[in-house]
């Protein structure tokens, strides 16, 4: 028996969200009278590993290969279940971010094993093993119970607080076997964003909605995203107005975010983009319109221009900064 | 070549989500229902590719895991422009059910390619696409905001955190869609809603599957403290409590 965690690397570093996968999977284990084995595929140095023990991993696998270089979701399936096999997994967990949406499903079919996806804190119980995910977009909670013997659990990012627990782990290699010709997707591109904060990786989210009037004014926007160490996120209507771009989308069908501080400014919060920001631990909305329904998701609201609310914002926080 | 679009039937996401039966069941009274918003721009896409007469797209065949009640969105879909759809007469008990149900059928088809939304907005699984790509022996590629064809070749584009990926692949494969495979949704025009009337709707028994997952109950959030006011001549006053109330700064 073991739980397994799949901590995936970016460019061979974790991040913080890998740390809350070890140390979520190190509860569960606790749980279940089990260790917390974590499996590491790709190219990631034993120093790097080693933080995974200071979260509670007891053992370390490390997958080196050179086809897995890139995500293939079959590759990978067939690599994690092989580990989970020789573990005796009983429990998988895997992030809910994009990867992690893109192997649970496939490994809970070759596994037989029921699927709790979403999850935004530890089994309610172990026995029948009962988990709690968000349903109807964050209108909602709903308990699940998973029958079958292996359980695959994806965790919201976010959502559960990583712990210290000074753990030796050892590390050990796995060589997987891979079957000539499994891997059907090669990846010609790759683009990435550099020098901005991820958003679905950020702890303050600066976001703006048709409030905002014209794109020639996300300045103010940009200038205090900038200064919050924050990203900059909009709602629907301007990226369909492509006055920012669609990555910046957040709400029911755009991006999932869940961010320690969400300033919505200009966004009236029309119910699918609550639905993709109402797990923010506090939101604070700038509107003109006092019966906004945004105030009734908010924490802290201003009413009034947000071209004007900006500027004095933005001076209260570099204030704020130049006094502490 | 022939594209396949998995549709949810969905509560419109405007609904008051209610429940009933001490919690256990969701209460569907008074619901509208709509095509789940991401299969909805799958199909959308689908009907672009078909419509681009550099391609060969001829084909496009909507399938959904739904009993009768479902056939109007199924009608929704034919008339926005799929040629046909398949029905598997079962309650969508969950993703792992719905998933066999729909790779039993489609084994049986011939396709090139499948459109799955990344999630349904009603329980949020994203699961039912990588599902169906495993039960199907495929592969699959999952968060794709685009899809490219040249003749038989297609690029895919995924998003990955902080970028984006292209990926060449061959058909057949499971494409699992989200926002930017297209941007709005198509709305069925009046001709569309005639001829969807007259286009096959095959209706098939549901294989024997067990489940592997049950709700047990359902919870609605806590209400929260309602909103703290802030004057805008004292915006000072919310970095004070960004500060030192929500410790957030």
């Amino acid at each position: 028996m073991a739980v397994i965690v799949f901590a995936e690397n970016w460019d061979g570093k974790f991040k913080k969200l890998s740390f809350e996968l070890v140390s979520y999977g190190s509860k569960v284990a606790g749980m279940l009278n089990t260790s917390n084995v974590i499996l590491s595929i790709g190219d990631v140095e034993n120093e790097e590993l080693n933080k995974l023990g200071d979260y509670g991993a007891d053992k370390i696998i490390k997958v080196q290969h050179e086809k897995l270089k890139n995500l293939d979701n079959k590759a990978y399936t067939s690599v994690i279940a092989q580990v989970a096999e020789k573990e005796g997994a009983s429990v998988l967990l895997l992030s809910h971010n994009n990867t992690g949406k893109a192997l649970a499903p496939r490994l809970s079919v070759k596994l037989k094993a029921g699927l709790g996806s979403a999850l935004i804190q530890l089994p309610a119980s172990v026995k029948p093993f009962t988990v709690c995910k968000k349903v109807f977009s964050g209108k909602a909670f709903a308990y699940i119970t998973i029958k079958s013997d292996i359980k695959i659990l994806t965790l919201m990012q976010n959502s559960f607080e990583s712990v210290l627990s000074q753990n030796n782990a050892t590390i050990e290699s796995f060589s997987p076997e891979l079957d000539e010709g499994i891997i059907k997707t090669e990846v010609t591109d790759v683009q990435k964003q550099t020098g901005k904060i991820i958003l679905t990786d950020a702890e303050i989210i600066v976001s703006g909605g048709r409030g905002m009037r014209s794109p020639e004014n996300w300045g103010p926007l940009e200038e205090l995203a900038e200064l919050l160490g924050a990203a900059t996120a909009c709602s629907r209507p301007v990226s369909d107005e492509e006055w920012r771009p669609h990555s910046e989308h957040v709400g029911q069908t755009g991006k999932i975010i869940a961010p320690n501080l969400y300033i919505a400014c200009g966004i009236s919060g029309a119910i699918q983009h609550l639905a993709g920001v109402s797990s923010s631990k506090y939101i604070v909305a700038i509107n003109e319109d006092n019966e906004a329904p945004i105030f009734e998701a908010a924490d802290y609201g201003i009413v009034g221009d947000v071209h004007k609310v900006l500027p004095e914002l933005i001076k209260s926080i570099k204030e704020f900064k130049s006094e502490n | 070549m022939k594209v396949i679009v998995c549709l949810g039937n969905v509560p419109d996401t405007t609904t008051k989500i209610k429940f009933v039966d001490d919690n256990k069941a969701f209460d569907t009274t008074g619901v509208q229902w709509i095509i789940n918003p991401w299969d909805e721009l799958a199909l959308t896409r689908a009907m672009e590719l078909k419509e681009d007469s550099k391609n060969t797209v001829d084909t496009v065949t909507v399938i959904t895991v739904g009993l009768k009640e479902a056939e109007p969105t199924i009608r929704k879909a034919l008339a926005i422009g799929a040629d046909d759809a398949i029905r598997i007469d079962a309650d969508p008990k969950d993703a792992y059910y719905v998933a066999f149900q729909l790779a039993e059928v489609l084994k049986k088809e011939d396709f090139d390619f499948v459109f799955s939304g990344i999630e349904s907005s009603d329980f949020n699984g994203a699961a039912v696409g990588g599902m169906l790509a495993e039960f199907l022996d495929l592969p699959s590629v999952s968060a794709v905001s685009s899809l490219q064809m040249d003749g038989s070749a297609v690029n895919l584009t995924r998003d990955i955190d902080g970028g984006r990926e292209v990926i060449s692949i061959q058909t057949p494969f499971v494409a699992i869609v989200q926002k930017g495979i297209a941007i709005e949704p198509r709305i069925p025009a009046m001709r569309g809603i005639m001829m969807a009337r007259k286009k096959p709707l095959n209706v098939v028994e549901p294989a024997e599957q067990e489940v592997l997952t049950g709700f047990t109950s359902f919870e609605l959030p806590k209400s929260k403290p309602p909103c703290k006011m802030i004057d805008p001549e004292n915006v000072k006053e919310l970095v004070d409590l960004l500060q030192n109330e929500a410790n957030v700064l």
